[in-house]
């Protein structure tokens, strides 16, 4: 029996199955190598590479793109944990180039400038796996329905602010109780309100979760925050500016790390906070120009 | 036979408590010390080893862990949970540390990045076949005198050992918590 009639790459199980092993974990943007090994060093699950931190990209404006791979290979090259990179909305040429560089996963970013207003990318033909964002069960079930493997929360991203994270992830939430509740006459409403297919609704209903694992991102900035969305029901946390943004990113990322394990511990909570220094500054989000939750459709 | 743990610092321990608790085995969570002391073997789950060896630091469990290893606790580890069981691992941090409790040597992400993860029948020593899961997996590459061969997996010709068992000691380099098949659990708990 020879190995290629019997070994196959790209399954779905595989593909959901590295997004289960990231659960309780914490996934930390990091824009080089240096920040990487910091990140390893406290225990990242996985780092996101990429150019600049959501925060710079808010700050700098302009179009946001794929990273460099010159400077993704130098991530790659010094860590040994999965490095994870991000693609416009759409652009599924970019994520074919970053599955030519063998990156562990694909986040389709609303981080990024859009590059399609209609579509986002076929995620069932690649085998690299994608994570996407959602600011609603609708928004989750359609993206797990072109093929995401891992969903977050999307938060606000840059702004050190978790309200818009924790409303998003309560949404999510909640709504799949509403699911878990319904009669089945009720579902195909559900389904239809929802712009969300049947067959995820009918799932979610039995379930009482998504098919993939609810990550939570934007705006996580201190393990208190991290706590937090733990407890409201995400598996694990990414956090973007809020570590290296930070008066001590160093003693920032071993904090959130311990805070997304002991999450229901108060205690362990307390004393990571401890003499932290000032974690980012962070944006009231009703001031925000440019609101990135709301691209992806 | 007692309980049996399931170390929950990180990783798929979900699916761990799942699979024992359907063998009706009473599985619980280990973050603390005192969660440990309760438990009669324990399950190093899959996860990121480089992740799980820095929270067992923190949580003040790597001490105790290896104390409890020494005097024959059996334990089962999967994926990451083989990397921290084993004598010799290629490829790791520099700083990586190990339990050393399984006299193997491995090479992490020894079949490659995730694009080269993968799903493969595996063969067991009566012939019979279970469902293997490798992700990022880790790969023996050599193992001492005293392990024990449990199952392989047929490659390129060759055949790579990806269960073994040294004593009271179990190392997988494949994820059986992820499919439905509970022969690898039936197997660890019915040597309790």
């Amino acid at each position: 029996m020879s190995d290629t009639q019997t070994t196959r790459t790209g399954s779905t199980l595989v593909k959901r199955g590295l997004a289960d092993m990231l659960r309780g974990g914490v996934i930390m943007d990091v824009v080089n190598p240096e920040q990487a090994k910091v990140a390893e060093d406290a225990g990242a699950v996985a780092v996101m590479a990429l150019e600049r931190v959501p925060a710079d990209i808010r700050r700098d404006g302009g179009v946001a793109r794929m990273s460099d791979p010159h400077m993704i290979q130098e991530i790659q090259a010094a860590v040994t944990i999965p490095v994870m990179a991000k693609a416009r909305i759409g652009h599924f040429a970019e994520a074919q180039v970053l599955e030519a560089l063998g990156v562990d996963y694909i986040d389709e970013s609303e981080v990024l400038t859009p590059a399609d207003e209609e579509n986002h990318i076929d995620k069932w033909v690649f085998t690299v796996p994608f994570v996407c964002g959602a600011t609603n069960l609708g928004e989750a079930l359609r993206r797990i329905g072109e093929g995401a493997c891992l969903i977050r929360s999307k938060g606000e991203a840059g702004t050190g602010n978790v309200v818009e994270a924790v409303r998003h992830l309560r949404s999510i939430t909640a709504m799949i109780r509403r699911c878990q509740s319904a009669d089945a006459n009720e579902l195909y409403a559900i389904a239809k309100d929802l712009q969300a297919p049947l067959p995820l609704v009918l799932e979610v209903a039995e379930t009482g979760q998504l098919p993939v694992p609810l990550f939570c991102a934007g705006g996580i900035s201190t393990p208190a925050d991290a706590s937090l969305v733990r407890q409201l029901g995400a598996e694990a946390v990414f956090v973007g500016s809020g570590i290296f943004k930070s008066e001590d990113p160093v003693r920032m990322a071993h904090a959130i790390v311990e805070a997304s394990t002991h999450f229901d511990d108060p205690s362990v909570i307390a004393k990571v906070s401890t003499g932290l220094g000032s974690a980012m500054r962070g944006w009231e989000t009703s001031s925000l120009e440019q609101r990135l939750a709301e691209r992806g459709w | 036979m007692g309980s049996v743990g399931v170390l929950a610092l990180q990783g798929d321990v979900r699916e761990h408590l799942a699979t024992l608790t359907a063998l009706g085995v009473e599985a619980v969570r280990v973050r603390t010390p005192d969660e440990l002391e309760s438990v009669d073997a324990l399950v190093l789950p899959g996860g990121e080893s480089t992740a799980i060896a820095h929270l067992l630091v923190t949580a003040g469990l790597r001490d105790p862990v290896g104390a409890r290893l020494a005097a024959g606790m059996p334990v089962l580890g999967t994926c990451a949970g083989l990397i921290l069981l084993a004598r010799d691992v290629l490829d790791g941090r520099a700083d990586q540390w190990g339990f050393g409790a399984l006299e193997v040597a491995v090479r992490r992400n020894g079949y490659g990045r995730q694009i080269a993860s993968f799903e493969a029948p595996l063969t067991l020593a009566d012939g019979s076949s279970v469902p293997g899961v490798f992700i990022r997996a880790p790969r023996i590459l050599e193992c001492g005198p005293g392990v024990e061969v449990l199952a392989t997996y047929a490659h390129g010709g060759g055949s790579d050992a990806v269960l073994v068992r040294q004593g009271p000691v179990w190392g997988a380099s494949f994820h059986p918590e992820l499919t439905a098949d509970t022969t690898v659990h039936r197997l660890f708990v019915g040597s309790l």
